[in-house]
């Protein structure tokens, strides 16, 4: 696998990457690395700083300490600072001088796309209107433009891409109803299609099976193959579903207690015993 | 007729005919009000309160309703669009006597300027200030948000009314012999012009993004859309519209003085755009001539009225206003959504709701709800049998599991003996 990586140019790649709330280090020294293509699953018990991993991914919060590139760009990087420069109880304390920390909506702008682990739709907009705003992230038109509507073309480019992307993810019939009427497993598509219309080249799915049943969740599996190749995509995903985790990921990370402790193809950990000893606890 | 209501679409010409003879129909209204064919100076007053309440209550609504910003700062721009007019309007020869008591300074005696230059620039002092303002404010969120900008609001009334620039403001005397309106057309020209660019402002992909932030700010985010660039974008836009409807009022008044712009008035507003539906121009444009008309007509109870004898103690000056907060809190209490909810006005939406009265008729003549209601029941009292009888199966389940269980265990310790 790591002769295969560098071979694909890498899209994402998290260094050193540590969150500390206070005194509790919710992520310690997280190494990642996502390349072209790939499908990665991210895995841990509860608590184990999975999301937290996303949000320091996108943007929410600011790493205590690290650095995270896109394509090789730096988009993110801290250091300790202030009060943390005490409490800091992770590693790699010196190594990174620069402090950039982009906003969510700038991370976006690069080209990554997230969901949410409880789904977070825009409510009482109809899924015609959720996948619409989601491509005002790449309006070319300014403010005066778009209320003139100077932009027609643009604005019905947008329409059309609106329709291809409902298509695509089945949920045409049901363009014209509110977001939240939907039933759970659509509301689930809908986000994904959110976050494809931003048209990105990484996406972070947040639980995606999470309530489904195990044919649903067989659904979302190659479902979630079939965007990665439509879309060229690469994604990384936090998942509890084993069984859709094992079937498409090319690699899997394991965290627990906010530190990496596994990393490898889908049999490698499956045999790891710290990975069964995580999970399933030592055999006293 | 059908037991189901299925809405119908109108075809696309008719409803371009409809809306022609709406406008026709509003300009020929405009006209003989103007010309005062129909109704008295008193209600061309009030229309023309309605109308640039109208366009301030919209403004307002496009940061409170559609990007769900709780600012109540409306009446500090309103001001600032009115000062400027009046400022910049007033007839040169009728200047010494509205500053009768601290002369106009010097820089700005001679200056006059026409109605809708000053218009203009009240507008765009109103977003520059919006645009300071909202650099700070802008960060805070609900409550914090709706306070701060209350208290900016009162700042600029504060500093209008200030000693030191009693030469340009005339202070606490305010302003007087600001010219009127030539037409009715001119604040109704306005005003609509001012609702249409909001409108299309809203219907843009920029009103979708404000929508979104209305929503849900992280998912918003998430999506690419900076907060506090379209917080910003919004607000500024509100402010400009409310300073020109600030100016269309001192047109209107013809004598201001900066405690007509009290809080009082943004809560007035704010009456109109919740009455009318958060995040509905129509609605907001309904209740904005609902409240104008009903604060003159409902007079009735401020006067004083005596049965026989005896002067019945609650009808006094102000009782009118007491309607208007008890209409408020059961607008609030009961009828959250308003009188339009987040729904615009649309020929086909009229269309459907004169066509489902013929058919709620039929329906009730039918005995078509009473049927519907005792299928409810049925169908309740079904559900319930068929939950009664999935637990009770549950029930039976465990319960054999149990038995199951146990025997298995007492096998297991038969084994072990």
């Amino acid at each position: 696998m790591q002769s295969n990586a560098e071979v694909k140019p890498n899209v994402l790649r998290v260094s050193d990457a540590t969150m500390q709330f206070g005194g509790v280090v919710a992520l310690n020294n997280l190494n990642l690395e996502v390349n072209k293509g790939e499908i990665i699953g991210l895995i841990g018990p509860n608590g184990a700083g999975k999301t937290t991993a996303f949000n320091v991914i996108t943007g929410v919060y600011a790493p205590t300490n690290g650095a995270i590139y896109l394509n090789d760009n730096l988009i993110i990087s801290n250091h300790p600072q202030g009060k943390m420069k005490e409490l800091y109880a992770g590693e790699n304390k010196g190594k990174y001088s620069d402090v950039k920390v982009l906003t969510p909506d700038r991370i976006t702008k690069k080209g990554v796309a997230r969901t949410f682990q409880n789904i977070r739709l825009f409510k009482e907009l109809t899924v015609y209107e959720n996948v619409l705003i989601a491509q005002h992230v790449k309006l070319k038109a300014n403010l005066l433009q778009a209320t003139l509507k100077l932009n027609y073309k643009e604005e019905k480019a947008m329409h059309q891409e609106t329709l291809r992307l409902l298509e695509i993810l089945g949920l045409l019939d049901v363009k014209d109803d509110i977001s939240t009427s939907l039933p759970y497993g659509k509301q689930r598509h809908l986000e994904i299609a959110r976050a494809l219309a931003t048209e990105p080249q990484l996406l972070l799915l947040d639980e995606p099976a999470a309530g489904m049943n195990p044919q649903e969740s067989d659904e979302l599996m190659h479902f979630v193959g079939r965007i990665r190749n439509d879309f060229n995509l690469s994604i990384l995903m936090i998942e509890h579903h084993m069984q859709v985790v094992m079937g498409i990921c090319d690699r899997i990370y394991v965290l627990d207690y906010g530190s990496l402790i596994a990393e490898g193809t889908p049999t490698e950990i499956q045999n790891n015993p710290k990975v069964i000893e995580a999970y399933l606890g030592v055999d006293e | 007729m059908p037991m189901e209501f299925t809405n119908k679409k109108l075809k696309k010409s008719t409803k371009i005919i409809l809306t022609a003879l709406l406008v026709i129909a509003c300009i020929v209204l405009t006209y003989m009000l103007d010309k005062g064919i129909i109704g008295t100076s008193y209600s061309v007053r009030i229309v023309r309160i309605a109308v640039i309440y109208s366009l301030i209550g919209v403004s307002m609504n496009l940061v409170n309703g559609f990007t769900g910003v709780f600012s109540l700062g409306q009446a500090g721009f309103m001001a600032i669009g009115a000062y400027s007019v009046g400022i910049f309007t007033i007839p040169l020869a009728s200047r010494p006597n509205v500053y009768y008591l601290v002369p106009i300074s010097d820089k700005i005696a001679e200056v006059i300027m026409p109605f809708g230059v000053a218009l203009l620039m009240g507008g765009l002092i109103a977003a520059l200030f919006a645009a300071l303002i909202g650099a700070p404010v802008l960060k805070l969120k609900s409550d914090y948000l709706a306070i701060a900008t209350l208290g900016f609001s009162e700042i600029i009334r504060a500093v209008i009314a200030n000693d030191q620039l009693w030469p340009v403001t005339n202070g606490s005397l305010g302003l007087k012999s600001i010219p009127g309106f030539d037409s009715l057309f001119v604040p109704v020209l306005i005003s609509a012009a001012g609702i249409g660019f909001m409108v299309l402002l809203i219907k843009s992909s920029y009103g979708r993004a404000f929508k979104a932030i209305r929503e849900d700010e992280t998912a918003a985010e998430a999506m690419g859309i900076n907060l506090f660039k379209h917080k910003e974008m919004s607000f500024v836009i509100s402010a400009f519209f409310a300073g020109i409807g600030g100016g269309l009022l001192a047109c209107h008044l013809t004598a201001i003085d900066s405690n007509q712009f009290k809080i009082a008035v943004t809560y007035e507003l704010l009456l109109i755009i919740v009455l009318g539906g958060l995040g509905s121009v129509t609605g907001t444009v309904i209740s904005a001539f609902l409240i104008s008309f009903g604060k003159e007509y409902l007079r009735w109870f401020d006067a004083s009225h005596s049965i026989g004898a005896w002067q019945i103690p609650i009808f006094r000056p102000g009782l009118r206003m007491v309607i208007f907060s008890l209409l408020l809190m059961a607008v609030v209490l009961f009828w959250r959504r308003g009188l339009m909810g987040r729904n615009e006005f649309s020929w086909d939406g009229i269309y459907n709701f004169l066509r489902k009265w013929p058919w709620r008729w039929h329906k009730l003549t039918s005995g078509g709800y009473k049927a519907e209601a005792k299928a409810k029941k049925a169908a309740r009292s079904a559900g319930k049998a068929t939950d009664r009888a999935a637990s009770r199966t549950k029930r039976a389940e465990k319960k054999a599991a149990r038995t199951a269980d146990t025997e298995e265990k007492k096998g297991v310790d038969n084994d072990a003996e």
